[in-house]
């Protein structure tokens, strides 16, 4: 701003010189631009072609840049009980729903405490919310490892779960303190003052305009938890297996193609959340766009 | 409502993600600092020592380890952060595609890393696709030809899954950023006569900056924190902290333990007190400007 400010009043005179100058220049920049968008299409997309490629290839030999063969192999492996993978499935969905729900309860009233109240301590109280999601968790894997032992709790789902809690939360609190942040807390108000007690007025009030809010925030928690690998591992001690663990496995033994259709099991939840929140992904607000602020 | 009534409900909103928070997360640190220092009074040690601290920063493991940590951290925040300026630059245009453009590039945010890192695998090994491609121009004749990119010797292909990822996520929040600002401030420059570039370099760069410095230093803490993307593409040797300490923290021999813990509490006392300088010195820039 500083420079542009000291520009001297007869150079605005040339001003509409310097806008010509810009039409003039805006066809290099729309030519810069798709190939910037170009770019961004193929740059995203890549690294999956191969992926979902593998996931039904056959025999696929260096240099074929397509597989000789395509087969259901990998498939039919993975759909079997002896790779366990919709054993892994069903364990980790049930992990990441009992954590999603858990980081609801918890962070609904956090992060409406936080977007509609100003007390004293309130910028702490978001600095130790958050703190998990900036702080690297392994030193605190580590510490609560040997808690978690001498509860009873590693190597359970339980444990896992409840270890989930510290990835999952900070989510929810953010995404639900932006949600309130564009909240009327009058409505409840008036609700109130009409005779409503305090559970009717949450589940007819507030519940149904926060509702888009909440799924967002439940559909990022559960896919934070579906997706913990290190976390999952350094707690079960490996006797809790999810997907990401199974994955894992599979990806060190270059087994490619039983790799990539897990990869796709794998994404089934990131697809659906795709799904869902791709109106708010192409309109002008993003989930994210609180981090900036 | 009466005060004291808005203190508890206050409370009571706060008080469980709090719990979880301080009882899991802080809990959790205190414990294994406590451990990283040798004290473990489930087995009968209560005496406090540095020896762990000591070891690891002579031994020349670790060292390697921290460079090639520092290098894949800076490298990943700052590339990715001058591709997502540039990125969210183009998109926030009202051009014929930037609103599909603007979907895709969003696609990744929902994917696991580990689905990144073995896409990477996939693509730049040296029998991936791309060397196929390189082969069919004739480019290389035999995947050795091909540059050695996945568990290479500098973590390329770790720094590759985190642009892939975290671009997408430092963009997706200057375009937010840049939407909020609008267009005003730019056209009282461009009627100014401010050139492209400077309105650029002294109208919108100063305005998003503080979305900027927030983005680039959490995808810094993370990429300098987390483990599966060098677990899956990085080299044996040097191995990336946390890979380190993860499997020190398995060693059979279990006296590496209490160094697993110091790497890991080493770890997050430097993601902290990057976070924090980084916090004040943004501050100071903000406001100067």
């Amino acid at each position: 701003m500083v420079s542009v400010a000291k520009t001297q009043p007869e150079e605005l005179s040339e001003s509409m010189g310097a806008q010509e100058r810009d039409a003039s220049r805006s066809r290099w920049g729309r030519v810069f631009s798709y190939g910037v968008m170009v770019a961004i299409v193929v740059a995203v997309l890549l690294p999956l072609v191969p992926i979902f490629i593998w996931a039904f290839a056959g025999r696929w030999f260096y240099p074929d840049l397509l597989p000789e063969q395509l087969s259901l192999r990998a498939w039919q492996y993975v759909l079997s009980p002896a790779s366990k993978a919709l054993d892994a499935a069903r364990v980790g969905g049930t992990i990441a729903l009992v954590a999603t729900v858990l980081s609801l309860v918890v962070g609904i009233p956090a992060g409406r405490a936080l977007a509609l109240y100003k007390f004293r301590g309130r910028q702490l109280v978001q600095f130790l919310i958050l703190a998990p999601v900036i702080v690297p968790s392994l030193a605190v894997l580590m510490g609560i490892h040997i808690a978690f032992i001498r509860f009873g709790l590693a190597g359970t789902a339980t444990g896992v779960t409840i270890a989930h809690l510290i990835g999952t939360t900070p989510y929810v609190v953010m995404v639900m303190s932006s949600v309130f942040s564009n909240y009327n807390p009058e409505f409840e108000e008036q609700a109130r003052t009409l005779g409503a007690g305090p559970v009717r007025t949450f589940l007819h009030i507030c519940f149904p305009m926060i509702l888009p809010g909440v799924v967002v925030a439940g559909m990022f928690a559960f896919i934070i938890s579906w997706g913990q690998y290190i976390v999952t591992l350094l707690i079960s001690g490996g006797r809790v297996i999810t997907v990401p663990l199974l994955l894992v496995n599979f990806a060190s033994a270059t087994d490619k193609p039983v790799t990539a259709a897990l990869c796709l099991v794998f994404l089934i939840p990131s697809i659906l959340i795709i799904i869902v929140t791709s109106k708010y992904l192409t309109g002008e607000e993003a989930a994210l766009g609180g981090f900036g602020k | 409502m009466s005060r004291l009534r808005e203190h508890l409900n206050l409370f009571l909103m706060l008080a469980p993600a709090l719990a979880v928070v301080l009882v899991l997360f802080m809990g959790g640190l205190v414990m294994g600092v406590a451990q990283s220092l040798g004290y473990m009074p489930m087995i009968g040690k209560t005496d406090v020592t540095l020896n762990a601290y000591v070891h690891i920063l002579t031994d020349e493991n670790f060292l390697r380890s921290l460079a090639l940590t520092c290098w894949i951290g800076f490298t990943s925040s700052i590339l990715s952060t001058i591709l997502a300026i540039v990125a969210a630059l183009v998109l926030r245009q009202n051009l014929l595609g930037t609103r599909l453009t603007t979907f895709i590039f969003q696609l990744n945010i929902p994917v696991p890393h580990i689905v990144g890192a073995i896409g990477v695998i996939f693509l730049f090994s040296q029998s991936g696709l791309i060397s196929r491609v390189t082969h069919l121009l004739g480019w290389t004749q035999a995947p050795a030809d091909f540059p050695v990119v996945v568990w290479d010797d500098w973590g390329i292909g770790i720094i590759l899954e985190y642009l892939w990822k975290t671009t997408a996520f430092t963009g997706v929040i200057l375009l937010a950023v840049l939407r909020s600002i609008g267009e005003d401030y730019e056209d009282v420059a461009r009627t100014l006569g401010a050139s492209a570039w400077q309105r650029l370099r002294h109208v919108i760069i100063p305005l998003i900056m503080p979305g900027i410095l927030r983005s680039s230093i959490l995808v810094f803490a993370f990429t300098f924190g987390s483990f599966e993307v060098p677990f899956l593409l990085g080299k044996r040797f040097p191995r990336a902290l946390p890979v380190l300490s993860y499997e020190y923290y398995h060693d059979v021999d279990l006296g590496f333990r209490q160094e697993a813990m110091a790497i890991s509490v080493i770890i997050a006392v430097l993601i902290t007190a990057i976070v924090l300088v980084y916090m004040k010195l943004s501050e100071t820039y903000v406001r100067s400007d």
